[in-house]
């Protein structure tokens, strides 16, 4: 299956990915009408400092301990793509702290969310890598 | 969000990177009092130099309004009388072999054809990437050049800084520079590359030497360089050893032997005022290729006074030296490249015409790469991770990117010189050489037409 | 307007030959008759005829055909001719008046050796010498122009249709092996004689259908070895081309027809003869400059045989048929069938593939 993946000799830690996808999520046509003077709850995050960076996202893990923490079967596997399911989600924050990988927020109503690799909002290549300047984010098999 | 105008360098990068475009740059209207004579930058380097006392440096190619003869030239193409030529259902051959070629054929005892070429640099099409150092550009843009011209089948050039050891494996897409500094040139240098270019010059700075200050000789480019870390990179004006041209003859034959006979030696000079009989001279010294740099070159630091007032255009340098070399009959001793802000198909296919072999191209290579021609590569801080040797500036340029874009460029410019050849009737690139019939000029004066060997358009 | 030699003149063309492969006499009327079906490929601006093996009493000297446009230009280019060569016979070229063409020049043929003195001065061997005088006479003497300088072989050409310049010349008296024909349609010419075709230099003589693209390419090489492109046509850069190729640098007729119509670079790396590759490439990269791009075919005229070669992608017209002893050429098929109508084996040549047809020997292809 393709994942993300990220690469973090290139990344630049521009936070164009973050931006890309609040944008992405938001179902909004106009960039500066989706994000501008507002918080934003990306899915993918840029971690590190000014030597290092890499973003961070979901990684579809093969067998995921965040649908097996989930005490309301929100969070479901679907052809490898892990979803949640916003309406059974309580917010009690268990995957949050399950995630070895810290992949997972919550989003501005506070409720779960978490990369679903675009698949319910774009054409079939996630924001943040069709969106990365410098190709440290890739969209692959491997 | 502030900015500081003062410091911006118009690179463009915010500009590029900015998802929602709401960024340009504008020039400042703060701007001295309008005199022609006495203009704006004119007068800010007179300031610059009361206050610093030294030689004003800049990049890239000369920006001065002078001619731009490729843009007074016009191509012919067929009507009636002989057909065009549809690349799309045709073969349109764009392969050159640059290098001396003998005088005669010679036969063995049953009468059999001996290839007696000595060698050759094969391209597959007229277009190589000229010389660039590393240290004069980051690794990650050699590396980005290196894998394009592996996957075109053309060539790029270390320039004066050796090659760094992650790179011995394009050899067959190298051409080795030997320059007066002679850094990193040892044996296997030598016999790693495609063939090996003698300096003399450069078009952005003819006459002058280089200088790569001691904070930049640190790790990968020390090691390349074969120079202590922290010890000034000084290239001298001259070759020490060669101060005429029978000193240079002694070079290319050094450099033959040193390599068995087996790769061409391009010599490099830059376009100058008697450049007809410089290169008549080096096409009698047993060179096998002369590249030809014209003033408007680009450069990663020159002294902007060399750089904007000395040389020739290369459109003239290359018609003069073409016919002086066919004047002479020697003209297939050598083989001619033309360099100096070569900026598209159209100009590689009036400098074939004009009658180069090849076109070395740096400035167009470097835009592909990012650049976006800022002109202040000798600050060291290249925003695109171009010109810079800062770790976190490198990483800006990814040779996946790098690479693919100079593959797209030249795959791009390989499409539009064969629906321009096409055009003309003619479906292989040697028959373009030297054709100037498909050339004429607009707005030039005859002696302009005289020199470049073209008829006037209506002619 | 300006002659040809001032300005360059893109034309198209009609051209035939014909060979007896066993070198039995062919009149020379019959190549001029296949002009006729081929009229409407001329437009009366040039034609003319090259006939080899006519010449069979003066074999061993230079035919040196010359137009003059005055008694002293001729009396001027005679006593430099003198200087340098024994002139054994000098004749005016027998013609007969035609309503269709006019403005005659002076038509002279001299028959000559060079003096040995002159050879072993020079330390040039004699082709080469004659090669010179004429390059020499042609450009630098005004008025005067040899065109046609070979062996045992004769250039006959003029301003008109062929098969009037067939009749005032009188080709049916003369009786050679092989000949070429050329119909001329330039697009713009004053109609100048000399412009006309075939082109020769020595024995070689060149017709040809065309305008090829890589002219300049090629005349600004080969200038460089003595030639001086004084006509700036197609055809007279062909002649030199082979000229060079065949007798100064040795070259067969298949490697020459290998370095001007060259195979693609595709066609050669697929070829799975070895040797025969590593030739072609050779060939291709030695001689790059005397590629021929653009539309030709021409038929080369030599001492003992013709050759017919079109450009690498066909773009002209050109047929080779057989009967007997004889094989023909031309553009179209119709000037074939007007020398000889039971001609068999009617074939085009593939773009690039000479048809090499030389006396005792069969047609090579």
């Amino acid at each position: 299956m393709k994942r993300i993946y990220v690469n973090e000799e290139w990344c630049l830690g521009c936070h164009l990915c973050e931006y890309n996808c609040a944008f992405a999520n938001s179902g909004l046509k106009d960039m500066v009408e989706a994000l501008k003077g507002k918080p934003i709850f990306p899915r993918i995050h840029i971690e590190g400092n000014e030597k290092i960076s890499y973003a961070v996202s979901c990684r579809h893990c093969t067998d995921p301990i965040c649908v097996k923490s989930c005490i309301a079967g929100a969070i479901s596997n679907k052809d490898g793509v892990i979803v949640v399911d916003k309406n059974k989600c309580v917010g009690c924050m268990t995957c949050i702290l399950v995630c070895p990988y810290g992949a997972l927020a919550l989003n501005e109503n506070g409720v779960m969310q978490k990369c679903e690799l675009c698949t319910r909002n774009s054409d079939g290549t996630p924001a943040c890598v069709k969106g990365c300047p410098n190709n440290a984010i890739v969209f692959e098999e491997r | 969000m502030k900015s500081d105008e003062s410091k911006c360098v118009n690179c463009q990068r915010c500009v590029s990177l900015c998802p929602t475009r709401a960024l340009k740059i504008v020039k400042s209207d703060c701007i001295l009092r309008e005199n022609c004579n006495w203009q704006n930058d004119t007068i800010r380097e007179v300031y610059k130099q009361a206050n610093s006392g030294g030689v004003l440096l800049s990049s890239m190619g000369n920006p001065k309004p002078m001619p731009v003869y490729w843009d007074k030239m016009l191509i012919n193409a067929s009507q009636v009388t002989n057909p065009p030529i549809d690349p799309l259902r045709e073969p349109m051959e764009t392969k050159v072999f640059l290098g001396k070629k003998p005088e005669r054929i010679e036969r063995d005892k049953s009468g059999n054809l001996i290839n007696n070429l000595p060698a050759q640099i094969e391209l597959t099409m007229p277009v190589m990437f000229s010389a660039m150092s590393y240290g004069s550009i980051s690794y990650n843009a050699h590396a980005s050049l290196a894998r394009a011209a592996e996957e075109l089948g053309i060539i790029y050039n270390t320039g004066e800084g050796g090659l760094h050891e992650d790179f011995y494996k394009f050899g067959k897409n190298t051409i080795v520079q030997v320059a007066s500094g002679r850094f990193g040139v040892y044996e296997n240098y030598l016999n790693a590359g495609a063939a090996i270019e003698i300096k003399m010059g450069q078009g952005a700075k003819p006459g002058i030497g280089g200088h790569l200050p001691g904070e930049k000789i640190v790790g990968d480019i020390s090691r390349t360089r074969m120079i202590p870390e922290g010890s000034d990179a000084i290239s001298p004006a001259p070759h020490h050893d060669i101060y005429s041209i029978e000193d240079l003859r002694q070079l290319v034959f050094s450099l033959k032997e040193a390599t068995r006979y087996k790769k061409p030696i391009i010599v490099k000079v830059a376009a100058v005022h008697n450049i007809a009989a410089i290169a008549s001279g080096i096409a009698r010294s047993g060179a096998d290729i002369i590249a030809i740099d014209g003033f408007r070159g680009g450069t990663g630091a020159a002294p902007t006074r060399i750089r904007d007032n000395v040389g020739i255009p290369i459109e003239l340098a290359l018609a003069s030296v073409d016919k002086r070399l066919r004047d002479e009959g020697i003209r297939n001793n050598v083989s001619l490249v033309a360099g100096g802000s070569i900026r598209s198909a159209a100009d590689v296919v009036k400098a074939i015409a004009l009658g180069a072999d090849a076109c070395y191209i740096a400035t167009a290579a470097l835009l592909a790469l990012g650049c976006h021609l800022c002109r202040t590569c000798q600050s060291g801080k290249c925003n695109w991770g171009i010109a810079t040797q800062k770790p976190e500036l490198i990483k800006r340029l990814n040779p996946d990117i790098g690479s693919r874009r100079l593959v797209n460029l030249m795959t791009a410019w390989k499409h539009e010189i064969k629906e321009i050849m096409g055009g003309m009737g003619i479906n292989s690139i040697e028959a373009l050489k030297g054709n100037r019939l498909m050339l004429r000029g607009v707005g030039l004066n005859e002696k302009e037409l005289e020199i470049l060997g073209i008829s006037h358009a209506g002619e | 307007m300006e002659l040809e030699g001032k300005i360059r003149i893109p034309s198209g063309c009609a051209i035939a030959a014909v060979i007896s492969r066993e070198g039995n006499p062919i009149p020379g009327n019959l190549i001029s008759e296949a002009m006729r079906p081929m009229h409407d490929r001329s437009n009366g601006l040039g034609g003319g005829f090259a006939g080899y093996g006519i010449y069979p009493a003066y074999k061993d000297f230079y035919a040196l055909h010359i137009f003059f446009d005055s008694r002293s230009t001729r009396k001027d280019c005679e006593a430099f001719i003198k200087e340098h060569f024994e002139i054994v016979k000098a004749e005016i070229i027998p013609t007969e008046k035609n309503r269709a063409i006019t403005d005659e020049p002076i038509i002279w043929r001299y028959f000559v050796s060079p003096l040995k003195s002159t050879l072993a001065d020079l330390q040039l061997d004699e082709k080469e010498f004659v090669v010179r005088t004429v390059v020499k006479i042609n450009s630098e003497m005004k008025g005067a122009y040899v065109f046609s300088s070979g062996k045992n072989m004769g250039t006959f050409k003029a301003v008109g249709y062929p098969e009037d310049i067939g009749e005032y010349y009188r080709l049916g008296e003369y009786r050679g092996y092989s000949w070429t024909a050329h119909g001329r349609y330039p697009t713009n010419t004053p109609g100048w004689w000399g412009g006309a075709h075939p082109f020769t230099l020595l024995d070689y003589s060149v017709v040809h259908n065309g305008e090829i693209s890589s002219y300049d390419a090629n005349r600004r090489f080969i200038e460089m070895f003595g030639y001086k492109c004084t006509l700036q046509t197609d055809t007279e850069v062909i002649t030199y081309i082979m000229d060079y190729l065949l007798r100064r640098q040795r070259l067969s007729l298949e490697e020459a027809a290998n370095v001007v119509a060259a195979p693609f670079w595709s066609t050669i790396e697929k070829n799975r003869n070895i040797p025969e590759r590593d030739k072609l490439i050779y060939l291709r990269t030695m001689f790059s400059s005397l590629l021929i791009t653009g539309p030709f075919s021409i038929v080369l005229g030599f001492e003992g045989g013709l050759m017919a070669l079109n450009d690498r992608l066909k773009l002209r017209s050109l047929v080779v048929g057989e009967k007997d002893d004889r094989v023909f050429m031309a553009s179209e098929e119709a000037a074939i069938r007007t020398m000889e109508p039971n001609a068999e084996n009617i074939w085009a040549p593939a773009g690039g593939e000479p048809v090499i047809v030389t006396l005792g020997e069969g047609v090579e292809n």
